[in-house]
This record gives structure tokens, C-alpha cells and sequence, in this order.
């Protein structure tokens, strides 16, 4: 009874681990859509260049010598929300703003060409092969018996959660508090009403580009440094997971992102556990179409009315 | 002057952000570590000159905007360079005419390999027409059109496989099949947002690609199914009775089949296969080509217009959205479900590698630089973008960088492609 239970402890702690990180990447759609009501499709290549980068900092400064922790996630952490805002912002102003306004069908051309643009634009600097970087956090607690099957949990799960916790609230505090948070609830209510009180609408829907874009690269650094594997095309699948995890707490609310992200992640890893890890993939996609087919909404989100 | 220099700064700054790290730094393995390399020294050239580039432009920028402003107007489409709309009525018969022609003679006149990439290319155009309904007829975006092309390819290999189905009684089911997948697909999602039925075929996609990987029993996994049978063309056979036979391209026939040439009393040519799968794939295309003419003239196909361009002024007047769009996405999944079957007997081998993302991609790219809606421009964008890279070799590594590119710049420049469709219509003439 206690393997049982501990096996599924084990699988509880997989699921959230990763299910932050999609939470993570989830904020990034979620605040798109909820200003201007579009799917930033290019997102999960953002969260690859992410972890590109990550990888090259932690690569290069190990290279120097340095393997101090803190040193290493802080570079590592900035340097890629760096770059990784910088192509959010870039996403922005090449595909999306000079489409909006127009037919809803054409953004979303322009945004596929985006990602797939990006996606060869670092196939091709990078190589096409997968990148393997050994693993910086090593070690763990195991809790249970002696003799027997241990669940685990690893310093590296630990830093996630952690990561994902401050993120979330610094987020939450920003867009409470703060005056851009401000403007961007202003937007997202009311674009043109936003407009007219003089906020620049333009530079509220940069700054959630881009501040979707910071927290999919964190969520690249993390997960990049838990799995140790990167490749051009890891952006695709993270960006349709996340994607679910938004529609799933309900795309444009925040919690619901949340929400939905660990949700997602948990049942991943029962169903790799329980089930078949082949299959995983196709749970994510499942459970979209299942909620979109019942509640269209998802949990936390509200009842969209349509303006005439 | 102040505001452009600072703007022109963080462009320049914000262009090299983008492509230092990537381009200037590389992770490659050196032994068993990683390590970050420099880039060739031509690179950081590169990479200097387009900051540079940048910089200048932007500071510089009404002054090169003035002076395009007084060279010429912008370009709107290739349409404005065409002959106008009463020449190009006299011109279209014998053109069309022509070009039907040109298409059925090119096998007799062109080499044994020209034949084989225009019979590709011709895949491409079913696919292109049958995205086209989708996209650009009915405005939906579908990102997993590939998974349609794989259900019909799939159901030609398993049933000739396992049961010996011709192709010509597994063409009309493929088709059939891919349709039910698209309805049963298009049924939760159509009735929401577009954005999400992008998303949703998107996931449907590689779900079926992940399926095919998977279910080795019965689809062989990620090493397909070899050995699928060519189509035959049917004849009907006088001499030890009378009866339909399958005639065959090889130089001996299967059990039950007679070679074409032993039919006709003539010597064996090699070259005679790939004619007639170009011939056959011409025949599907003229068959896509009029079955989706008269559907845009029927009062489905108005519907699917009407709803792209306004849907609350559809549904005010009594259209059922869901179910126009619905249809729309079941006809264009069974075209690509006909071309999924030619496509498993073309090439005798199929595997997952064949439908992957990249080419819902290509397939969507054909469609977008054709001018949604517009067969005629699709045709031309399917030939272009099938052909280009055959030509530059170089090319191909770039290829899909390209397209990525080309759909963004599409999109900004002309969101109606190089040929947008025209309606027949008649203009007010102005007293």
C-alpha cells in the first residue's frame, strides 16, 4: 500500500514540476489574448530561444571556470529573458502590428510563418541535432523505506517550484500594482477606451509580448536545465501544451493559466505512469478538445460576448 | 532628429540582440563537453553590416520614405500589371485551352524526370486546392491539413496491404475517410473561434503523426508500409471472356492483371509508368479543378464566402455557421484525402516522415502566396514552390526559412496573394 501510494507521490511531484513551467509559458498566451484576442502562435519558439540561451550561458560560463549556483541561474536567467523579450518584442511589431485591425484570419498567417521562420532561423545557426548539457543541480531527498521504492524529490524540481512561485507573484504584484499593470487591465478591458484616456494601447501590447516572452524564458531555462536536452524544434509541442493549459483554466485570466498548467502537467505524468509515455503527447491534445466540446470557457475563464 | 537617433538606437540594438547570440555563438560538442564557439569571423561581418543597416535606415527614415513616395506608387498586386478585365475575358478560353493542352502533352515531349516532378507538383495543386476551400474560401485556418493527406495515403496502403483493394475502389474511400476524420474534427471546434480550430488541427496533426509512429501493428511505425501497389487502369478484356481487367505499368503483371503493353501488342517501355501516374494525376486535378468551380458557384460555396467576410451579417440573415463551415472543412479534408491515395501509390513506400508539420506548412504557404481563393494563382504558387527548390539545390537548406519569411511578408504586403480571386461582377458605370 505504502509503494502504491509513494509511486504516486512520485508522479504528483513530476506533474506539478513540469506543470509549473507550462503555467509559465501559458501567461505568455493568455495575457496576449486577453488585449488584443489573438493567439500568439510564434510563443513556444520564444521558449526554445529561451533555453538556447540559457544552455550557452551556463555552457560559457562554465567554460570560464565559474560554477557558483546563484552566478549561474542569474546569468543564465537574465541573458535569456534578455534575448528572448527582445524576439517577443520583435514578434510583435513584424507580425502582429501591422495586421491588426483586419481580417482575424491574417495575424494568425503572419504569426505561423513567424514560428516557423523562427524555428529555422535556429535550426540552421545551430544545427539540427539535439544539444545534451549535463545537469548543474545534481542530488535530491528520497523519502520512504529503506529497501523498497523511494520517491524523490530533486534539488532541481525544488528550484523550479521555487522559480515558478516568485514569477507567478511578481507577475500577480505587477500587474496589481503597478502602473503599466494598470494600463494593461485598462487595455484588455477596452483597447480603444484605454486609448482615448491616453494610454499608449501600442506600447501595452509590446510590453505583454514581451513580458510573456521573459516568463516563457524562464520556464526555457528551467525545464532546459531539468531535462538537459534542447533541440529547434522543442518549441512547437511546449507552445501547443502550454497553449491547452491556457484554454484549460480559461484563456485570458491569469489564475486560470495557472490553474490549467498544473492540471495539465499532473495528468501528463499519470498518464505516463499509469497508462503509456508514448501517449502523453496525444492527453494534452485530448483533454483540449474535451473542454473545448464542454466548456469552451475553461474553469476560470468568463463567457465571451460577442460585440456587434 | 533626437527621437529618430534614439529610435534608430534601439533598433540597432535590438537587431543585434536577435542575432548575435544565435548566429555569432554556437553550441557545438567538443569531445564529450559542450562548448559555445564563435561563429566564422564573415559571420560577425554579417551580422555587423545588418545592425548597421538598420541603424541608418531608421534614422534616416523619412528621407527614404519621401524618396520611395516620389519614385511610384506602391504596387498593389501583380493584377494591376495584368491586361484589363475585358481583354483578359477574350484572352481566358484559348488560354485555358492552351494550357490543358500544354499539361497533356508535357510527358510526350519532356524527359522521364520532368514528368515524375510535374506529377509532384500536381500533388501539390490537389492539395493546394483542396487547402484553398478552407482557408481561403471559407477563412478557416487549418494547421493539420497534412493529417487528411496521411488518413487518405494510410487507408490506400492498409487496404492494398491487408486485403488487396484496387486503387481505384480505395480512391473514393480514402477520400471518404479523410472527410469523416475532418467532421468529426471540425464538430466541437467549428462552432467556437477561429483561432482555436487553428490550434485544434494543429494538435490533430501531430496526433496523427504520433498514431501513426505508435501503432506499429498496424501501420509498421516509423517504418511504414512498403510495397503498395501502383494503380492500374481498367480495360475491359474480350478474348478468353469478357471481363474488367487491371491493366499494369510493369513488364509482368500480378495475378489477375495483364500488362498494359502485352494488351495494346506493344514493346515494353519503362517510362510508360511514370506517364501514366502524371496522366492520372492531371485527371484528378482537372476533376479537383471543376468539382471546386462549380461548389463556389453553388449557394455553399457563396455561403462559405459570406461567412469569411462578415458573420454576424451571415448569421442575421439565417445562415447556420456551423454547419456551412463544417462542410467547408470536410470537403477540403477529402480532397486531401484523394491526394493522400494518389500520393501512397506514387510513391509505393510511405511513412510518418511524409506528413509532418513542415508540410501543412508548405501546403498553407502554396495557398497564401497564390491569393486565397484564387485557383488559378494556387496552381501557379503550387509550381513555384515545388520547382524552386529543384532548380537551386542550395536552396533547399533555406527553404523553409523562406517560407516562413515569405508568409509574414505575404500577409503584410498583399494578404490576397499575387493573383486574388475576382468575382464576376459588373461595375456601375459612373454617369
Amino acid at each position: 500500500m505504502l509503494e502504491v501510494t509513494l509511486y504516486f507521490v512520485q508522479q504528483l511531484i513530476n506533474g506539478i514540476t513540469i506543470g509549473s513551467t507550462y503555467a509559465l509559458i501559458a501567461i505568455g498566451y493568455t495575457m496576449v489574448y486577453g488585449i488584443i484576442g489573438m493567439i500568439n502562435f510564434a510563443h513556444g519558439e520564444v521558449y526554445m530561444i529561451g533555453t538556447y540561451i540559457a544552455f550557452m550561458a551556463i555552457t560559457g560560463l562554465s567554460m570560464l571556470g565559474i560554477e557558483f549556483l546563484p552566478i549561474v541561474f542569474a546569468v543564465a536567467l537574465i541573458s535569456s529573458m534578455l534575448v528572448s523579450s527582445t524576439f517577443g518584442l520583435a514578434i510583435e511589431r513584424v507580425a502582429y502590428r501591422p495586421l491588426r485591425g483586419g481580417n482575424r484570419l491574417i495575424p494568425l498567417i503572419s504569426a505561423i510563418g513567424m514560428s516557423f521562420f523562427l524555428q529555422n532561423y535556429v535550426r540552421i545557426s545551430q544545427g539540427a541535432r539535439d544539444i545534451a548539457m549535463p545537469s548543474v543541480v545534481t542530488g535530491g531527498w528520497n523519502f520512504g523505506p529503506e529497501h523498497g521504492f523511494q520517491a524523490s524529490i530533486s534539488y532541481m524540481q525544488i528550484i523550479i517550484f521555487i522559480a515558478t512561485f516568485i514569477s507567478m507573484t511578481a507577475l500577480t504584484l505587477f500587474i496589481s500594482r503597478s502602473r503599466l499593470g494598470r494600463a494593461c487591465r485598462a487595455t484588455a478591458q477596452d483597447l480603444k477606451m484605454a486609448g482615448l484616456l491616453g494610454i499608449n494601447t501600442n506600447n501595452v501590447i509590446a510590453a505583454t509580448f514581451v513580458i510573456g516572452a521573459a516568463l516563457a524564458a524562464v520556464a526555457g531555462t528551467l525545464l532546459g536545465m531539468y531535462y538537459g536536452v534542447a533541440n529547434a524544434y522543442i518549441g512547437f509541442l511546449a507552445g501547443l501544451k502550454a497553449f491547452t493549459a491556457a484554454v484549460l483554466g480559461g484563456i485570458g485570466s491569469l489564475p486560470g493559466a495557472m490553474l490549467g498548467g498544473l492540471i495539465l502537467g499532473i495528468s501528463e505524468s499519470m498518464t505516463a505512469a499509469y497508462f503509456s509515455t508514448e501517449y502523453k503527447d496525444v492527453v494534452s491534445f485530448g483533454l483540449l478538445v474535451l473542454i473545448l466540446l464542454f466548456k469552451p470557457t475553461g474553469i476560470l475563464g468568463k463567457p465571451e460576448v460577442e460585440k456587434i | 532628429m533626437r527621437n529618430n537617433l534614439s529610435s534608430a538606437l534601439f533598433a540597432a540594438g535590438v537587431t543585434f540582440i536577435l542575432s548575435f547570440p544565435l548566429m555569432g555563438l554556437q553550441l557545438t560538442t567538443e569531445g564529450v563537453n559542450l562548448i559555445v564557439a564563435t561563429s566564422p569571423a564573415a559571420t560577425f561581418g554579417y551580422i555587423a553590416a545588418g545592425v548597421l543597416a538598420v541603424f541608418f535606415v531608421q534614422l534616416f527614415k523619412e528621407q527614404i520614405l519621401a524618396q520611395l513616395g516620389k519614385a511610384k506608387p506602391r504596387p498593389g498586386t501583380i493584377s494591376n500589371f495584368l491586361p484589363t478585365d475585358a481583354t483578359r475575358a477574350k484572352l481566358i478560353k484559348p488560354g485555358v485551352l492552351l494550357i490543358i493542352l500544354g499539361a497533356l502533352m508535357w510527358p510526350f515531349i519532356m524527359e522521364r524526370g520532368a514528368t515524375d516532378l510535374a506529377t509532384l507538383v500536381l500533388i501539390y495543386v490537389m492539395l493546394g486546392l483542396g487547402l484553398n476551400i478552407v482557408v481561403g474560401l471559407a477563412g478557416l485556418l487549418d494547421l493539420g491539413y497534412v493529417a487528411f493527406y496521411a488518413v487518405g495515403a494510410y487507408t490506400y496502403a492498409l487496404l492494398a496491404q491487408d486485403f488487396g483493394w484496387s486503387f481505384w475502389a480505395c480512391l473514393p474511400l480514402g477520400g471518404l475517410l479523410a472527410a469523416l476524420f475532418g467532421f468529426l474534427l471540425g464538430f466541437p471546434v467549428l462552432r467556437l473561434r477561429g483561432d482555436y480550430l487553428a490550434i485544434v488541427t494543429l494538435g490533430f496533426g501531430e496526433i496523427i503523426r504520433i498514431l501513426l509512429n505508435n501503432l506499429t501493428d498496424l501501420t509498421g511505425g516509423p517504418n511504414g508500409i512498403g510495397g503498395i501497389p501502383k494503380p492500374t487502369l481498367p480495360a475491359i478484356q474480350t478474348d478468353p471472356e469478357f471481363s474488367v481487367v487491371g491493366l499494369e505499368f510493369t513488364r509482368r503483371a500480378s495475378e489477375g492483371n495483364v500488362p498494359f503493353h502485352e494488351f495494346f501488342g506493344m514493346s515494353y517501355d519503362p517510362a510508360s509508368k511514370v506517364v501514366f501516374l502524371y496522366l492520372l494525376a492531371l485527371l484528378l486535378v482537372f476533376l479537383t479543378l471543376f468539382v471546386i468551380r462549380r461548389l463556389i458557384r453553388m449557394p455553399v460555396g457563396r455561403a462559405w464566402e459570406a461567412l469569411r467576410e462578415d458573420e454576424i451579417a451571415c448569421r442575421s440573415l439565417g445562415l447556420n455557421r456551423t454547419a456551412i463551415k463544417l462542410s467547408a472543412f470536410t470537403m477540403g479534408a477529402a480532397f486531401a484525402g484523394f491526394a493522400g491515395c494518389f500520393f501512397a501509390a506514387r510513391q509505393g513506400f510511405i511513412n510518418p516522415e511524409s506528413f509532418v508539420f513542415k508540410e501543412s506548412v508548405i501546403i498553407l504557404a502554396i495557398v497564401v502566396l497564390g491569393g486565397m481563393g484564387s485557383q488559378i494563382g494556387v496552381i501557379l504558387a503550387a509550381i513555384l514552390i515545388t520547382i524552386l527548390p529543384e532548380l537551386a539545390r542550395e536552396f533547399q537548406e533555406y527553404r523553409e526559412l523562406m517560407f516562413g519569411l515569405m508568409m509574414v511578408v505575404m500577409m503584410i504586403w498583399s494578404p490576397q496573394g499575387l493573383l486574388p480571386m475576382k468575382r464576376p461582377h459588373i461595375e456601375l458605370k459612373q454617369e
